[in-house]
């Protein structure tokens, strides 16, 4: 079962949001690191860099594939988590905490609240089961 | 005879099976006016010793294979030792699509790997790609590793890099965001020296050493000057003997080196196929285009060999790979890796002395004839610009009619250089020939 915190919003594309202020901090859930593998190397944007919502901002490569990430809120990246450049198993051990990956200044501040609640994000992963 | 591989029976039932009559009928479609409705115009067929007697006097018409020849600018004529030919010939490398899987591939990846191995200790850099197609497509994808890279979209190249070297790059990167300009050639040194065009959005400062001109640049106040305003410095190299006597472009500085192989060995044919060679900072490995062969370890300790970081190739990114190289250049990259190892550090190093050397010795002879000097002051290795009083098109012509290839005029390139010529010198020019060129000069 993954851990699926209360805290945070969620994306259809499984990504979770922390929001303060204006500042969204996100990364990938549980879900999806576990179904990725092995997090070898992740591919990030750079501060300054700006981002539609639903953009790719970035690849995740497992031992088993690449993946593209995408920032479910526009905005324009404040903070990188340079930290997974040397340990990006980090995504692995730690998604909520240590794996964060960037942080961003939402276009519009309120654009999280259309994202899913973390009830609704788990009944989104157990109706698409298997 | 003719080699049809089914017999009539089967082309028959195939023919039947689509409801057709007859082979012509599968060729209806195609208007009438536009076929050749006659034999092809070609020979009959001709007996064995017929095609070897034929063949044999065509090769007789290339009579540039046999007269002595100071001909570089990008090809150039090196003595390849018989073991190189001898072994790329064994049927395992010879006729197999390069396979890379290394259940079945170890030794195909083992040399790919030494090849890699090699070009880094070459270059002074830390990794190496399995090769490119060749030199100026080797160059291209630099340009375009460096904007990722970077993040940058203006590349600075000196127009001291081979000219079609930068026309090929130019063809190359015409569609995407390159923006590329052209910095000049110090007309006293032949070296790059006007800096002014390197600025903060410049992703990359391309130069080649030894350059056209054969001069060497001086790479480490390049790599400084590029460095300051964060783009990187591209080495370009053709001619990779000079690898032997020259301090390495990673030792200056450089970020990317790309270059030429077809000095390893390699047979000047046509111009090619040759092989590239791609090198750069393991810093930047994922940014590299091409295939890379790496070594690993089972859980029994067996060393193995397998390509790695295959996520950036393209059958994995699709369109966000570095880039759309997908293969190597195989069976020349093996080439050059036996030309190399059977070499060693102690005869490349002999072989690039003895180019310099001859190089050195032509040109003093050729300046101590009268109207004849070099066209640049700048450290050479084996070829440089001397400059005639007439036009050098005529120097050669007349050169050439005592039966040997001089050089290469600049004009070619180089518009307001009509009395300049490119000589290059060899370990496979004897002093008999440098003199008898002398000679047809003065």
């Amino acid at each position: 079962m993954s851990k699926i915190p209360e805290n945070l919003r969620y994306s259809k594309d499984h990504e979770w949001v922390l929001v303060d202020s204006d500042i969204a901090t996100i990364g990938i859930t549980d879900y999806a690191q576990n179904s990725l593998g092995d997090v070898v190397y992740i591919d990030m944007p750079r501060v300054g860099d700006t981002f539609g919502s639903h953009e790719a901002f970035g690849s995740v490569e497992s031992v088993k594939a690449v993946s593209e990430i995408f920032t479910p809120l526009a905005g324009e990246i404040t903070e990188v988590n340079d930290g997974l450049n040397d340990t990006p198993e980090a995504v692995n051990s730690d998604p909520y905490g240590k794996g964060w990956m960037i942080k961003l200044r939402m276009v519009k501040a309120g654009d999280a609240d259309a994202m899913l609640s973390a009830e609704e994000y788990e009944e989104y992963l157990s109706a698409n089961a298997e | 005879m003719r080699y049809i591989p089914n017999s009539p029976e089967e082309r028959e039932e195939m023919l039947a099976s689509v409801g057709l009559a007859a082979a012509a009928d599968l060729f209806k479609s195609i208007p009438a006016g536009v076929k050749l409705d006659r034999r092809l115009d070609v020979t009959e067929p001709l007996a064995e010793p017929e095609v070897i007697a034929a063949m044999e006097a065509m090769a007789a018409k290339n009579t540039a294979a046999v007269k002595p020849s100071f001909l570089g600018a990008g090809v150039y004529s090196h003595f390849s030792p018989t073991i190189v030919d001898h072994l790329i010939q064994r049927s395992e490398f010879f006729t197999s699509y390069t396979p890379y899987q290394p259940e079945i591939s170890q030794g195909t990846l083992q040399y790919i790997f030494e090849f890699q191995t090699l070009v880094c200790q070459l270059t002074g850099m830390e990794v190496a790609n399995a090769s490119m197609y060749d030199g100026s497509t080797a160059m291209a994808e630099a340009y375009l590793m460096a904007q990722r890279v970077t993040r940058r979209d203006k590349i600075v190249v000196a127009e001291s890099v081979h000219p079609e070297y930068r026309e090929v790059a130019r063809t190359y990167t015409q569609h995407g965001a390159a923006e590329i300009v052209s910095i000049p050639f110090d007309d006293k040194s032949g070296r790059v020296s006007d800096l002014s065009a390197l600025d903060d959005k410049t992703a990359a400062l391309v130069v080649q050493s030894p350059n056209f001109f054969g001069c060497i640049e001086d790479l480490g106040t390049l790599a400084e000057a590029a460095h300051k305003v964060g783009a990187l410095l591209v080495v370009v190299v053709t001619e990779a003997i000079s690898f032997g006597l020259l301090k390495s472009p990673g030792a200056c500085g450089a970020d990317i080196v790309v270059g030429e192989g077809q000095s390893f060995g390699i047979p000047m044919g046509f111009g090619g196929p040759h092989v590239g060679l791609f090198a750069t900072q393991e810093k930047y490995v994922r940014q590299m285009p091409g295939r890379l062969c790496g070594v690993g370890y089972d859980k029994n300790g067996n060393r193995g060999f397998v390509l790695t970081l295959s996520t950036r190739e393209q059958h994995i990114r699709r369109e966000k790979a570095t880039s759309n190289i997908c293969t190597n250049q195989g069976l020349i990259a093996l080439a050059a890796t036996i030309y190399m190892e059977t070499m060693g550090k102690q005869g490349l190093r002999e072989v690039a002395t003895q180019n310099a050397l001859k190089a050195e010795y032509a040109a003093k002879q050729i300046v101590a004839i009268e109207g004849f000097s070099l066209a640049f002051s700048a450290p050479k290795f084996n070829e440089f610009v001397v400059r005639g009083t007439k036009p050098a098109t005529e120097v050669l012509e007349r050169v050439r009619g005592e039966g040997i290839i001089g050089g290469l005029a600049l004009s070619k390139y180089f518009g307001g250089h009509h009395n300049d010529f490119l000589v290059c010198v060899t370990e496979t020019n004897t002093r008999e020939q440098i003199d008898s060129l002398v000679r047809a000069l003065a």
